[in-house]
């Protein structure tokens, strides 16, 4: 099985052969995601005809006509900027909560502890078009209705799952002993937590964040129904796409995927920020 | 000070989830219970009594049971390539993680101009002249092929959601662990399964809890590949609470998923027990 | 009571004139929710307005919910609801009664239908629309010999579709039974009347089941990919389908990009006639609105001549009143005008009402006839026993919501029988 027992010459032959099927794994999957949204973008730039004809084209035209109409359409850079704020909204909301949530359920065992992680588990489980209706009364009725602030709690209470128990498992990965040793040197626990725990963690912190981010980004159905002045991009966008014509379609799917694309670029470095722990 | 902390860290989030969860979601419990304002199982019997009911249910469950272990694999075998290079790292990270972006409404309009009979799928099949006329893939006769095709579109879309969770973990896990088993003789899959694995039990609960509840959610992906001839959970929620507008039932509906999902979610918890800390 | 709706006309008339400045009025609507259709209601329909107003159109759920929580809380922002006929049957209870809106102008059968059953102006018609045949010109040559497109009957549209199926090697019949798709008004006002005289009582009579096994015999020259479909245009166009059934404003688009190369004309007849059912949009004034006036101002002016040509042109639904259109309309517009008038005209037209007196249960009631296409056509199921047990089903509902009949069924006392 291992490696010694395999003559130089053969040995090489082997090594090569493994270096090309891995390059030919990696291709394959760069591939299966690439292209179906290499179609999007296609269909997004090119003319109608092309979009709804065949055979299809595989390399857009650069028939710019679906994608102006949206950037003409009356408050999209208003809708935008509300989607934004929301998102970032979200984002500070889950893992504020979600992180020492996620923090006590690695580091203590308590009275309690399985029963909050099924009630997570079941805010995430529960269809939110039908708690829609008890939260707008309950909106309409506090003021919060019609407010950034508003969707970015319904918002969160749809990333707080993915906050605690992304930061569950990283913190429960993060060697309790770490902690103990700072305490050893005289740090407070928060000390602790700050300048060896966080590091460490920072990479699920910004996967929660993503999430997050992501998630209220692309929520479609509390956003129609909670915000009317300050409606979001995908509110504004998405739920009139799917009874638009194919071509409005495909260019207001792709205006919806780019901004997130953006975000998720922006925030790769600390996503996998794998020089954690691993090269200590 | 020590025995309340946990409980102080999970205020937040508690109070968060009561206010915003737990009150709407009491609201639809009772409706699920009543009709008419009398307390009733009549919501549930006719729930079950309806001729979609068991087939939207078991068509969850295999789409579920189908699609989860393939990303399961899937999402290790990105971490582990990811890792394993000592170029291009990020840029692949990021690409892998593009996915993340799409909201299930703008997947289901991607695959569906894959799929459609002037698709891209018809359109490359006719470029390489395997076929002189576009082929109809998403027929209601060849239910097969529609179930196929919305698991290729539910794995395209959420693989990466699992693998950004998944490479997070692995980059705590310390490299002397591998280092040392390889000293022992052990291969590259041995490490694989008896090092690698087993440390990576925290993220791997994350990443298939997160996931099993998010299939069990499968709606938009679905209806815009199978319409209603592949009849899901959540597709009837919808349908009774809105075209039906009969919100006792859906409410019933609801509550077969978040049944089916707490359930599920309990035996991973189960079968990847977590110890407190993870003293390594 | 003359003097006093005339006290309310001045009255409202002279708001018009004083609120220029009044708050804004959100416009809370399920039409024109095509993009370019919201587009044009904003910036054609609604610009002349004298007021502010904010058009805001939501899917029917976000539409339902945000309605329904208004109305549970006590207050909101909407001032004025569009929607169809069936959304507002739940909602009844929560809308303004708006007899003081002056209808004179309006068909009466949709000034009546607005009042759901109750003595109150529920909601007022906005726009109306129906549906028709589209085809596309290369189609025409496969039309069965002595067959006349303004006269149709179904068996010459299954022969014609035999036709085309046979000469192309496709089934190129396309019919809307996808997931957004109106299927159920094709079973409620055309096939089901125009085989049987009726929609309810004679669901499971001898000629429905003639007229399911017509539809099969249809369905076989049917693109199979039609449970895909809900909007038929993409499909003519695409050259998926190159005959096909849908409401006008489904087919619009079509005619607008390739007005040369598509024709529309009425729905087949059967031995009953030329069953044909209207779709009536209204609108409404929910009772939680801040502003009552400025959104009865809004209505009037929704339903003057000029805004419902504009209305028209951005959306594709008809004027519910009597107007002269000018002659540059759509080519969407000018050929769905022409079906309309040939249905409507024909000697065997036979209108079906849109369902009245069903309540919140109107839609379980389309959902009958969902389940009876999907139960027979695609799951293959004996003809004879499904509608023998959805005609079960229909019979508890009807009398659940204890519904009169409506045309084309003979008026009944109580609840409309199903025999």
């Amino acid at each position: 099985m291992s490696d010694v027992t395999i003559p130089g010459p053969r040995r090489e032959e082997v090594n090569r052969a493994g270096r090309f099927l891995f390059g030919a794994g990696i291709a394959l999957l760069v591939l299966w995601v690439l292209v179906p949204i290499w179609f999007l973008f296609v269909n997004a730039l090119s003319a109608p005809s092309e979009v709804t004809g065949f055979p299809k084209r595989f390399w857009p035209s650069f028939d710019l006509a679906s994608v102006r109409f949206f950037w003409n359409f009356q408050g999209v850079t208003n809708a935008l900027w509300n989607s934004i704020k929301v998102a970032v909204l979200t984002m500070i909301l889950s893992i504020g909560m979600g992180a020492p949530a996620g923090y006590a359920l690695s580091r203590f065992d308590f009275p309690g502890k399985e029963f909050f992680r099924v009630l997570v588990i079941m805010t995430r489980a529960f269809p939110l078009p039908l708690l829609a209706l008890p939260l707008a009364v309950m909106f309409i009725r506090t003021g919060l209705d019609d407010t950034v602030l508003g969707l970015a709690l319904v918002h969160a209470m749809l990333a707080l799952p993915f906050a605690v128990l992304i930061t569950f498992s990283l913190f429960s990965g993060i060697p309790v002993e770490l902690e103990e040793a700072a305490w050893t040197l005289g740090c407070t626990r928060l000390q602790a937590f700050v300048k060896v725990v966080l590091p460490l963690a920072l990479p699920g912190i910004a996967a929660s964040a993503v999430f997050a981010f992501v998630i209220s980004w692309n929520e479609v159905f509390a956003a129609a129904v909670l915000t009317i002045e300050n409606r979001t991009l995908t509110a504004f966008l998405l739920q009139s796409l799917n009874v638009s014509p194919l071509p409005l379609k495909f260019a207001g799917g792709a205006a919806l995927v780019l901004p997130a694309l953006i975000f998720i670029f922006a925030v790769r470095k600390y996503l996998f920020a794998m020089w954690g722990i691993a090269n200590r | 000070m020590n025995r309340a902390l946990p409980y102080l860290l999970l205020l937040p989030a508690s109070l968060f989830l009561l206010v915003f969860f737990f009150y709407p979601f009491g609201l639809v419990v009772v409706e699920s219970l009543t009709r008419g304002g009398e307390w009733t199982t009549e919501n549930f019997t006719r729930m079950t009594g309806h001729w979609k009911f068991s087939t939207a249910f078991w068509n969850t469950i295999w789409l579920t049971a189908i699609v989860v272990p393939v990303q399961l694999i899937m999402a290790l075998a990105m971490a582990s390539v990811v890792q394993k290079l000592k170029t291009g790292r990020a840029g692949l990270l990021y690409i892998f993680a593009i996915p993340l972006g799409i909201s299930d409404l703008a997947a289901g309009l991607v695959w569906l101009a894959i799929f459609e009979q002037s698709g891209f799928l018809n359109s490359i099949l006719h470029a390489f002249g395997v076929i002189d006329r576009p082929q109809l893939y998403l027929g209601y006769q060849s239910l097969w092929v529609i179930f196929l095709a919305v698991c290729l579109a539910e794995i395209w879309r959420a693989t990466a959601i699992m693998m950004v969770i998944i490479v997070a973990g692995m980059g705590l896990i310390p490299k002397e662990y591998n280092e040392a088993a390889e000293v022992f003789g052990a291969s590259a899959w041995q490490r694989f399964t008896r090092v690698t694995l087993p440390l990576l039990r925290p993220s791997l609960q994350t990443a298939l809890i997160l996931r099993i509840l998010m299939a069990f959610e499968v709606f938009a992906v679905v209806m815009a590949l199978g319409g209603t001839t592949l009849p899901v959970l959540m597709g009837e929620t919808f349908q009774w609470q809105f075209q039906l507008q009969d919100r006792g039932v859906a409410a019933a509906y609801a509550m077969v998923i978040l049944g089916l999902s707490v359930a599920f979610s309990l035996v991973v918890l189960r079968l990847l027990h977590v110890p407190k800390g993870a003293r390594i | 009571m003359k003097s006093k709706l005339k006290l309310a006309l001045i009255a409202s008339a002279s708001i018009l004139v004083s609120t220029s400045v009044a708050a804004e009025v959100l416009f809370w609507s399920t039409q024109a929710r095509p993009i370019e259709e919201t587009q044009a209601v904003r910036e054609q329909v609604l610009s002349g307005f004298d007021g502010a107003v904010t058009f805001e159109p939501a899917e029917e759920g976000p539409w339902q919910t945000r309605v329904q929580a208004e109305l549970q809380a006590g207050s909101g922002t909407i001032g004025v609801l569009g929607a169809l006929h069936g959304d507002f049957t739940p909602l009844s209870d929560g809308l303004t009664d708006l007899s003081a809106v002056d209808v004179s102008a309006v068909a009466p059968g949709f000034v009546s239908l607005g009042r759901l059953e109750t003595d109150e102006q529920k909601y007022i018609p906005w726009m109306q629309a129906t549906y028709v045949m589209a085809a596309h010109r290369d189609a025409l040559e496969h039309l069965p010999e002595g067959a006349d497109l303004n006269a149709l009957t179904y068996d010459q549209l299954i022969e014609w579709a035999a036709n085309m199926h046979e000469a192309t090697g496709q089934p190129r019949f396309g019919f809307p039974a996808g997931p957004q798709g109106l299927k159920h008004r094709f079973f409620q006002g055309y096939l089901l009347p125009s085989y049987t005289g009726s929609m309810v009582t004679e669901f499971r009579s001898e000629a429905a089941e003639a007229a399911w096994e017509a539809f099969l015999r249809l369905w076989e020259h049917t693109n199979p990919a039609s449970t895909n479909f809900s909007f038929m245009q993409e499909q003519l166009i695409s050259g998926d389908a190159w005959v096909v059934f849908d409401h006008t404003a489904r087919l619009a688009d079509a005619f607008n990009q390739q007005p040369d190369d598509f024709v529309a004309f009425p729905p087949p007849a059967g031995p009953e006639g030329r069953g044909f059912m209207p779709v009536l949009a209204g609108l409404a004034v929910p009772k939680t609105a801040r502003d009552k006036d400025a959104s009865m101002a809004l209505v009037s002016y929704l339903l003057e001549p000029e805004t419902q040509i504009a209305t028209l042109r951005a959306t594709n639904f008809f004027p519910v009143i009597e107007v002269d259109l000018p002659d540059d309309m759509p080519a969407s517009v000018q050929a769905a005008g022409a079906a309309i008038a040939a249905t409507s005209g024909a000697d065997d037209a036979l209108p079906a009402l849109l369902p009245v007196g069903l309540g919140a249960l109107g839609g379980q009631f389309n959902q009958i006839y969902n389940d009876t296409f999907e139960r027979i056509v695609l799951a293959g199921q004996p003809v004879r026993a499904v509608l023998d047990d959805q005609a079960e089903t229909l019979r508890r509902l009807i009398e659940e919501a204890g519904a009169p009949c409506w045309a084309p069924d003979a008026p009944s006392e109580g609840a409309c029988p199903v025999n």
